[in-house]
């Protein structure tokens, strides 16, 4: 069942045509990335998805209502971490439910715990790591109650192992809650480990230019990165991203 | 507790040595005491003349303190009203900044003019040396907001009072702190001044007198007494900013 649907999407700052007639979809239950290089309107498209931003032209689709333009129709994890820091773990991942309503302490102490983080319930952002903070914006998006989670490069300020970590963490969250995910990401590999399908986009202005479907089966296995299929798929995902 | 032992006794240490320096220079030279007084002369007077001096400490710490709420008060009221309302900020604030460019020693006559010699124009005087600090550090702190934060709070639906009540005020409290501390020694001195134009009693009062009869000891003991307070009340909001902000003070402590 198709959750999230763009369609013809235009958007234009000035005379700089930055989006140009993208669509695609998302099923439900279906981890998505969408990959591209640094600059070609990638976090425009999220804004849009999110609500900041109005399209020239196109429609936006949540189920089957209309978004675009409406704030708060889907949950999100920025870049950075964007914990507030005068709350604690705890008060920091019920702040997505706070806003859209009522929260609910008891679950989120539970998915705390089962994340790893059940010691540092009371524990200011600044006294986690960079991993942990992650982890709980991750938790906050997952717990907030829209029906699609947005992802906007999340472990891309991340050193090289923990980003490991994170994304083998990730899975195996993703594995038990099944989400549907939209991920935004310049890293191929993190793409072809992470998700069902990769929408390769082409830059100035943004438009989905080839689809991938990851065949790996799940649960993965963080093996399959030397496996020769995956390399196969790396390479073919680098040229679609050179050639266009 | 032990921190301001180890951090105190350097500048403890200063004062009393230059206490001990007017001591000396005062007895070297043979300055009469209604000229300058010795220390020892001043400590005399400040223990001895207690029974008398205690009520007029009484009346300023009150004054002081009900001015100092009030400012309080104020000063975020219209910090936030400002924030909330821009084009009300673009109209009012280059007024609030006029407002403070009134002395004081010329505007607290006219008030006891306009508003007779009771409490309401002492609190007058006081509200307007200490809100301005604090609506500044308000406004400050609310406008300084983390982009990022904001943009988080916006993607996840959130509307304008949950923009303030969960973001804003949270993030501006120590900015709003430094604006307390300010205002809050700047209310000892207003308190002082507005008991100047007439009170029946008040460590203005009591200075006013004292000068007038060539009273310096008193006068000193006046002073004394002002500086010790202002300390006495910026302590109570370093203290407070300790206990409300706990997510900060560790995280400097750690530095």
């Amino acid at each position: 069942m198709i959750q999230l649907s763009v369609n013809s999407l235009t958007k234009s700052f000035d005379s700089n045509r930055v989006l140009s007639n993208l669509s695609f979809q998302v099923n439900e239950g279906e981890f998505v990335s969408i990959l591209g290089p640094s600059g070609s309107g990638k976090s425009t498209i999220f804004n849009l998805i999110g609500g900041m931003l109005l399209p020239d032209e196109g429609s936006i689709t949540l189920g089957n209502v209309e978004i675009s333009g409406k704030r708060g129709s889907i949950s999100y994890m920025p870049q950075t971490p964007s914990l507030m820091p005068w709350r604690t773990t705890l008060q920091n991942v019920l702040l997505g439910q706070e806003i859209m309503g009522k929260a609910d302490p008891e679950t989120a102490r539970k998915m705390l715990q089962k994340a790893g983080l059940g010691d540092y319930e009371n524990a200011y952002p600044h006294e986690l790591s960079g991993g942990m903070k992650q982890r709980t914006a991750f938790i906050r998006a997952l717990l907030s109650p829209q029906p699609i989670i947005l992802l906007d490069e999340p472990f891309s300020a991340l050193d090289e192992l923990t980003r490991l970590d994170m994304q083998k963490w990730l899975l195996d969250i993703w594995n038990e809650h099944k989400p549907t995910i939209l991920f935004v990401t310049h890293n191929i590999e993190e793409a072809i480990y992470l998700s069902d399908r990769i929408l390769i986009l082409g830059s100035k202005p943004a438009k989905v230019v080839q689809e991938f479907k990851v065949t790996f089966g799940r649960p993965r296995m963080e093996e399959i990165f030397l496996d020769e299929n995956f390399l196969e798929c790396k390479r073919s995902i680098h040229y679609a991203l050179k050639t266009h | 507790m032990t921190n301001v032992f180890r951090k105190g006794w350097r500048p403890a240490a200063v004062l009393l040595l230059l206490f001990i320096l007017w001591e000396l220079a005062v007895n070297f030279a043979e300055v009469p005491a209604w000229l300058l007084p010795p220390p020892t002369d001043i400590i005399q007077e400040a223990v001895m003349g207690w029974e008398g001096f205690r009520m007029h400490l009484q009346s300023t710490v009150l004054l002081s303190l009900w001015g100092f709420a009030i400012g309080t008060a104020i000063g975020l009221l219209t910090a936030v009203i400002l924030h909330l309302l821009p084009f009300i900020r673009e109209s009012i604030y280059p007024l609030l900044i006029l407002s403070q460019n009134v002395p004081i020693i010329v505007l607290a006559p006219l008030l006891v003019v306009w508003f007779g010699f009771g409490v309401l124009p002492k609190l007058i005087v006081i509200t307007l040396v200490c809100f301005f600090p604090i609506t500044v550090a308000a406004l400050d702190g609310f406008r300084q907001t983390p982009g990022e934060l904001r943009h988080y709070m916006l993607m996840a639906g959130a509307g304008r009072g949950q923009l303030f009540w969960k973001l804003e005020l949270p993030y501006s409290l120590p900015s709003l702190f430094s604006g307390l501390k300010i205002s809050a020694t700047y209310s000892v001195m207003g308190a002082v001044i507005s008991e100047w134009l007439g009170a029946k009693a008040g460590i203005g009062v009591y200075m006013t007198l004292a000068s007038s009869s060539f009273r310096t000891d008193r006068v000193f003991v006046a002073i004394f007494a002002i500086m010790l307070l202002s300390l006495l009340f910026f302590g109570g909001i370093l203290l407070a900013e300790r206990l409300l902000i706990k997510w900060k003070s560790r995280e400097s402590g750690r530095k």
